[in-house]
């Protein structure tokens, strides 16, 4: 049977820096990860980030992927298996593992899950129709192969991840007819906001999309006011015709592997739905299985990688490793987090946690 | 529907090839998602449910969600969202869920 000291599932934000803090300490890691690639979905973020230096400030997602990838793969401390997925795991700490048809098993001494998260549906009539698709869905297809999903695209949702595919969308030369939220007020951040709006975009708050239209395919959709009672408003109706419409609706975790593992969960919508109950390390209720990224709750790239950070630390550690450098290195990886949740736009994730951690002691 | 100037991407394609679709040939580049290719040929129904028979597209396009299952070389199952497009593929829309060993034991 295949050994390892830590293994990584997922390669995405979290999972590349989990990897190279982990390795960073001495340990010996594997990666494992379902696409061919590495990276996730920072290989479709043509966005700048914010931040400071630290957190790849003005640098793009995709650009960040490319770098860090190159790292892990040049890293002699981290074997790298892509076309990889982990399917399981098992009482006796063993995950099985499927590559190009194969069927294979690995005994890791810690495990950092890094899974990820997939894209919230919404329900509406015809909302199955071909040409609904989930915002990354959209961003993967243009972004990542270059094909553009359509002439005309409504977006629902003005989160950060509604607007920024919006401007990426008049970038590639569709036409966006409208942003759609249910809120009363814009969720993303206002630099991005403000741009579509500059770009003629509107953004429609407090409203919803009442019903699809289309045969084989969108070919319109109905869109109406909400009021406060959430509830649409007679008579505000309005009818948009575009052959796509992207839902960005928020995202749920991949938490399959944190369920089999028994770890505990607790429902913390503020994170996204079930969240691992886990100490400031991010250890989870298992010893020695660890989580980050958005699996550990939706959050953002740039807080994933502090995360993994701190993952690939903290397993490092309890094997034994980076014993020394373990306080200083934690403690900055800590002031880094704390400043990316700071402020208004920090809010949820802050009060998310907070209960999450109520959940520590029953968990006990 | 292929992005040809892009203000900031530049996207590297493999070589043209030709797959079938339920018979008729299409063209794509070798290498990107079935699904990517359909979609730039304007094929936008992958599959249909299993139950009203309803027209189905992909959802999340990185394998996660099963919404673009379809019929690859006899295969079924095949998530066309993540897929890579080769040479003489033979496309087909699912009907029904496909059986255990069709189309690996021939």
């Amino acid at each position: 049977m295949d050994k390892t000291e830590i293994l990584i599932i997922g390669s995405g934000p979290a999972g590349l820096k989990a990897s190279l803090s982990a390795a960073g300490q001495g340990a010996e890691v594997t990666l494992v990860e379902r696409d061919p690639f590495l990276g996730g979905q920072l290989v479709k973020q043509t966005h700048m980030f914010f931040g400071s230096k630290e957190h790849y400030a003005s640098e793009r997602g995709y650009k960040i992927a490319e770098n860090l990838s190159r790292e892990v793969k040049e890293h002699p401390g981290i074997r790298v298996l892509c076309d990889t997925t982990a399917l399981g795991y098992y009482e006796d700490g063993i995950v099985s593992l499927e590559s190009g048809g194969r069927f294979t098993v690995i005994k890791p001494q810690a495990l950092i899950i890094a899974t990820g998260a997939q894209e919230n549906t919404l329900m509406f009539p015809n909302c199955d129709l071909p040409g609904i698709y989930g915002a990354g869905a959209v961003q993967t297809l243009m972004n990542v192969h270059g094909i553009l999903p359509g002439k005309r695209v409504a977006m629902i949702g003005a989160g950060n991840i509604g607007v920024i595919v919006s401007y990426q969308l008049l970038q590639a030369g569709v036409e966006v007819p409208a942003i759609i939220e249910a809120q009363p007020r814009i969720g993303a951040y206002h630099v991005h906001a403000s741009r579509v709006r500059r770009m003629g975009i509107p953004i429609y708050t407090s409203h919803t999309v009442l019903t699809a239209h289309g045969r084989e395919s969108l070919e319109k959709v109905t869109i109406s006011q909400i009021g406060p009672d959430w509830q649409p408003v007679a008579g505000t109706e309005k009818e948009l015709a575009v052959d796509v419409l992207c839902i960005s609706v928020g995202l749920t975790p991949l938490t399959e592997l944190l369920f089999q593992a028994g770890c505990s969960m607790a429902y913390i919508p503020e994170l996204g739905g079930h969240i691992s109950v886990r100490s400031d390390t991010l250890e989870t209720t298992v010893p020695n299985i660890f989580v980050c990224g958005d699996v550990g709750g939706i959050e953002e790239a740039s807080s994933a990688m502090v995360e993994g950070s701190i993952a690939g630390l903290s397993a490092a550690l309890n094997l034994g490793f980076g014993v020394d450098s373990y306080a200083g290195k934690l403690a900055a990886a800590r002031r880094e987090l704390d400043d990316l949740r700071r402020g208004p736009v920090g809010e949820k994730i802050r009060s998310g946690l907070e209960r999450l951690s109520s959940f520590r002691e029953v968990a006990q | 529907m292929r992005i040809q100037n892009h203000p900031i991407l530049k996207f590297e394609k493999g070589r043209r090839v030709i797959f079938t679709f339920n018979g008729a040939e299409v063209e794509g580049c070798e290498g990107e998602p079935i699904a990517a290719a359909l979609h730039a040929a304007g094929i936008r129904v992958l599959s249909h449910s299993r139950n009203y028979k309803r027209p189905r597209g992909f959802w999340c396009a990185i394998g996660n969600c099963s919404s673009c299952n379809m019929r690859v070389n006899g295969v079924p199952n095949v998530r066309a969202c993540v897929e890579p497009l080769l040479d003489g593929m033979i496309v087909e829309t699912q009907q029904g869920e496909g059986a255990v060993g069709s189309g690996i034991d021939g």
